[in-house]
């Protein structure tokens, strides 16, 4: 499939702002439950959301992109009952609009408690918008992947491992940001952030490089025989039936040869996974400067996994189209 | 499912591979009310078009015994098609009443989701009005009341010139269509995606002649000579004369 470079920016843009979200709802739970009796401000955590927020915007700016018809994108929302890119196109502005309650909430009443328990613990108002929001953030990771996995002609992209990996590696983006963030900001989740951003990326660094592997042995989906419904062990296209470009042979075909494509995985793996994993483990401990580098490091290896994922997407119609004549 | 279901059925037995169906079919659908399907440097070095069938060839078999098999490709018009449910504005629908898949070019939004839901490549995006167009079954002429009964088929039905393709009601058991696809052996494309086409293709037929030694001997002259026979007697009797017919 030929990469598509405003779903690369959409995709990633939004992982990042979708984990990012998650980290900060996380971080407040992990201080609600855990025993320290340090509390983050307010401010923290609004210009968290506002960081997220600014990701999710830029990924929604990017999708229009893609649109030969960005005027009518509204017209998406229509079929959410049966599209899976339906339901993305909905999803996406209302995590914008709940990440943005949850900022805003921060902002001017971070204190109200709605239940407390026998425990001592409490849930207050803006966390409650948190877990609302997280609910919604996960629901937009299962149809981002959805969008890709429900098409059975693209074997690579088939099957849950796609949702997977698009979750995955939208946490482990995002919980890096969160690390440089808490770093930019001084602030006292800093060591549980790279953490847990340490322990996603070396997880998603397993699933993916776990489809890379998969994608190396999948064998073909259709034949020509099936395809063209002629019973012969030896069938060979002489012609695809013009000689110039059409939008089957530019929308389906991959770039570069496959064995560039397969020297590409190792340096996607390292850029994207193993490089940051390290930086972070560096700037567990380390200077601040390490957790920066793994964010752009991390997100920059992510495009080009992306680019990959696309591909490395081998489509059934392809069989029809292989020799002009 | 629909009662009808328009379809296409495709000879290969028949079909020469001279391109016909595509370039009616290119001339019917670029000059309707739709829009053209646009041409890009149609003169030039590296020419692309929108094209809603193509006329394929394949070689089957190793040389010396090889066979051509000439294979146009449109939209198979799917009863289960899966480009329509991928679709997020609605544009991609299947007709209840015939079952024809069309696109709505008022609504389509140009995102190319739907060609990566076909697994035949039917469907083609045209750059230049912004949206994804494909077969129509001639839509807008095979209901035209103002042509003549036998004019209202899709054009590349009517320019085949050996009759490869025929046109009609899939869902009819006594049409035309579901008469060839019975007796000729007509089968779908891809049956294991499930999509259920609605256009069938008629298998190659070997055609063999028998020719056994008598008919290379000339029993009717068993005298075995050639030329001109002699000419009977004016007083001999003529059939006519021998006969009570």
């Amino acid at each position: 499939m030929k990469p598509a470079f405003s779903v690369l920016f959409l995709t990633t843009l939004i992982g990042a702002g979708q984990g990012l979200f998650l980290a900060l709802v996380t971080g407040q739970f992990y201080w609600v439950i855990g025993a320290e009796a340090v509390r983050e401000s307010g401010a923290f955590y609004a210009g968290g959301a506002a960081l997220a927020l600014a990701f999710l915007a830029l990924g929604l700016l990017a999708s229009f992109f893609h649109l030969a018809r960005p005027m009518r994108g509204w017209r998406a929302i229509a079929r959410w009952r049966t599209s899976w890119l339906s339901r993305e196109v909905i999803l996406l502005p209302a995590v914008m609009g709940l990440v943005l309650v949850y900022g805003l909430l921060h902002l001017v009443d971070p204190r109200t408690v709605l239940v407390t328990f026998s425990n001592g613990k409490s849930l207050d108002l803006p966390l409650a918008a948190g877990f609302v929001g997280a609910g919604a953030t996960v629901l937009l990771f299962v149809c981002t992947g959805m969008i890709y996995a429900c098409i059975k002609f693209i074997r690579e992209w088939a099957g849950v491992w796609t949702v997977v990996n698009f979750t995955l590696m939208g946490l482990a983006s995002g919980f890096t940001l969160a690390a440089a963030y808490a770093a930019v900001t001084g602030s006292a989740l800093r060591g549980f952030f790279v953490a847990s951003a340490l322990v996603l990326t070396l997880v998603a660094l397993a699933g993916r490089a776990y489809t890379f592997r998969r994608h190396a042995r999948l064998g073909a989906p259709s034949t020509l025989r099936s395809a063209i419904g002629v019973h012969h062990g030896a069938i060979r296209q002489v012609t695809q039936g013009f000689i110039g470009g059409s939008f089957n042979t530019e929308e389906f075909s991959s770039p570069g040869s496959p064995g560039l494509r397969r020297r590409l995985v190792p340096a996607v793996l390292a850029a994207g996974f193993a490089a940051p994993a390290a930086l972070l483990a560096l700037g567990w401990q380390g200077p601040d400067a390490a957790l920066y580098a793994a964010f752009a490091v991390q997100y920059l290896g992510l495009l080009g996994e992306r680019w990959l994922f696309f591909a490395q997407g081998n489509h059934v119609q392809n069989l029809y189209y292989q020799r002009a004549a | 499912m629909a009662d009808k279901q328009l379809a296409l059925v495709i000879d290969l037995n028949v079909c020469v591979g001279c391109h016909a169906c595509v370039t009616s079919c290119k001339e019917w659908n670029t000059s309707g009310e739709a829009g053209p399907l646009a041409d890009f440097n149609p003169y030039g070095a590296d020419p692309k078009g929108v094209f809603f069938n193509r006329v394929q060839t394949y070689e089957v078999g190793t040389y010396p015994d090889t066979e051509t098999v000439h294979f146009p490709k449109s939209c198979l018009h799917c009863e289960e098609p899966p480009c329509v449910p991928v679709c997020p504005t609605g544009a991609s629908y299947k007709r209840a009443e015939d079952g024809i898949v069309l696109v709505d070019y008022d609504k389509c939004i140009g995102c190319k989701y739907c060609s990566w839901a076909c697994p035949y490549g039917a469907r083609e995006f045209d750059p230049h009005q912004g949206v994804m167009k494909k077969c129509t079954l001639c839509v807008d002429r095979i209901y035209d009341q103002s042509l003549p009964e036998e004019r209202r088929k899709p054009a590349c039905v009517l320019a085949c010139p050996p009759g490869a393709r025929l046109f009609g009601d899939i869902k009819d058991p006594d049409s035309e269509v579901s008469v060839a696809i019975r007796e000729h052996g007509g089968y779908q494309l891809m049956p294991e995606w499930g999509t259920r086409p609605a256009n069938h293709y008629l298998p190659r037929r070997r055609t063999r002649m028998h020719i056994h030694p008598d008919e290379l001997v000339r029993a009717d002259n068993p005298l075995k000579k050639e030329g001109e026979l002699p000419r009977p007697d004016l007083s001999d009797p003529s059939l006519d004369d021998v006969t009570t017919w």
